[in-house]
């Protein structure tokens, strides 16, 4: 059904919470590729209005159940320490983001990344291209099946290594939700050296980005299991704009 | 219940691994009667090329609605944009910085506050040394009167307001657009905090 709303009534939109404190600061300049691109100007406040609150409701019609298992993809089996990563997307409200597209990439076991640029000495793996993609279930939960990825060196500063990490991409149901990020392993020592995780202004916040080791998620004699959950912006409550000045 | 956010972290210089799709520039497939090309660079606080950005681009429809729940106006009518429109856009940044976007010309959106936002898109840029993307948004040049209207651009004023508007290519045929995006530095686009 179609209903119109005529320009200049007033009408309710949702409205999403503003993530104060808690992304990195763009100006990071720890993380040397910041520097020539974070820009210098403080953002515009933008209020949150139809296309802000609207997004791109991507899913099933873009995966296939073979793309959540990064393992089975090529001839053979890849090298490397196979592990389940599963969890739940929900919104700051605690509710469950059903039927969303999650995409991960990631380098392989031995730290390299399939991709051209990438010079790092470490071997590739033919049978391991590093992509998959998910739609979460009713409840929210995505799982995916790989290959634990390994640590590698990226020369931001000498002797800079990134801590094994899974990026992870999510849009939610509205263009303020999405979030692009990345997944850590429980007690990496390369965390303290790392400024791409420091960057997260609240220790709370990075422990948020590490993920956890689960028994009951591991498969016996099979593969160990992480859990790790992603939250993105909740509602703010549903407002109504009124602003009788504007009616005259 | 509040539970906290998880933080951001940059997209890095491998997104083209996971993040392209094939058919990601297409908001409307190649060939569709009144698709339009906005196209441009991304650069850096030096002036040069960003080869490893991704665009992003959300939108309404010519009629400025948007197949989505949240709208409180409902569904789209059928046939408004065709079967084909998606809404959104997705677009890597080749080695000499530039993206490409084909898309239908969204429609003018009403206010829940009252007033009108002219036509526009809404863009995320992610890239290497972003640890979070940044927000812009692209307006049309030849929506004057709309864009004077606009309680976006209004906002921002003229000056700054005019890294937000596309512009006509130059002597290239109808329906193509230019739109650069400075991520610091002289010119710096306007980003947004929603």
């Amino acid at each position: 059904m179609t209903t119109d709303v005529p320009t200049g009534a007033a009408f309710a939109v949702p409205s999403y919470q503003r993530p104060t404190g808690v992304h990195p600061p763009l100006d990071s300049p720890g993380y040397r590729s910041s520097v020539l691109r974070a820009p210098k100007q403080p953002p515009v406040a933008l209020p949150q209005r139809l296309t802000e609150i609207t997004g791109p409701l991507l899913g099933a019609e873009r995966v296939t159940a073979a793309d959540a298992d990064l393992t089975t993809r090529h001839g053979g089996e890849p090298i490397g320490e196979r592990i389940i990563v599963t969890g739940r997307v929900l919104d700051s409200g605690g509710r469950p983001v059903p039927d969303t597209l999650v995409e991960i990439w990631q380098a392989n076991a031995a730290g390299r990344y399939a991709h051209r640029i990438d010079d790092h000495d470490a071997p590739l793996d033919a049978n391991f291209d590093g992509a998959g993609s998910s739609v979460t279930d009713s409840a929210g939960r995505y799982r995916f099946v790989t290959i634990k990825p390994g640590a590698y060196p990226w020369r931001n500063h000498l002797n800079a290594w990134r801590p094994a990490h899974i990026h992870f991409s999510l849009f939610g149901r509205a263009f303020t939700q999405r979030l692009v990020t990345q997944m850590y392993f429980p007690g990496d020592p390369l965390f303290a050296q790392d400024p791409i995780f420091n960057s997260v202004p609240d220790p709370k916040g990075r422990d948020r980005l590490i993920c956890r080791f689960d028994l009951q998620v591991t498969q016996p004699d099979w593969a160990l299991g992480y859990v790790w959950d992603i939250v993105l912006r909740g509602p703010g409550a549903t407002v109504f704009e009124s602003q009788p000045e504007v009616h005259r | 219940m509040t539970l906290p956010l998880t933080p951001s972290q940059t997209v890095g210089p491998f997104l083209a691994m996971g993040l392209p799709w094939p058919d990601g520039p297409y908001v409307v497939p190649d060939g569709t009667p009144g698709a339009v090309t906005i196209a441009g660079r991304v650069l850096d606080g030096a002036g040069e090329p960003v080869p490893d950005a991704l665009i992003e681009t959300w939108q309404a429809d010519p009629d400025g609605r948007f197949a989505h729940p949240d709208d409180p106006r409902g569904a789209p009518g059928p046939g408004a944009a065709g079967p084909g429109f998606r809404g959104f856009g997705r677009c890597p940044t080749d080695p000499a910085g530039r993206y490409r976007i084909v898309t239908l010309r969204p429609g003018a959106l009403p206010c829940p506050d009252g007033g009108t936002e002219a036509p526009h898109l809404d863009v995320s840029v992610f890239a290497r040394g972003l640890l979070d993307r940044v927000v812009t948004r692209i307006y049309f040049p030849d929506q004057t009167a709309a864009n004077a209207a606009d309680p976006v651009l209004s906002a921002i004023g003229a000056e700054r307001g005019a890294t937000l508007v596309a512009t006509a290519e130059p002597g290239g045929p109808a329906g193509r657009f230019r739109f650069d995006i400075r991520l610091q530095g002289g010119g710096e686009t306007v980003f947004f905090d929603i």
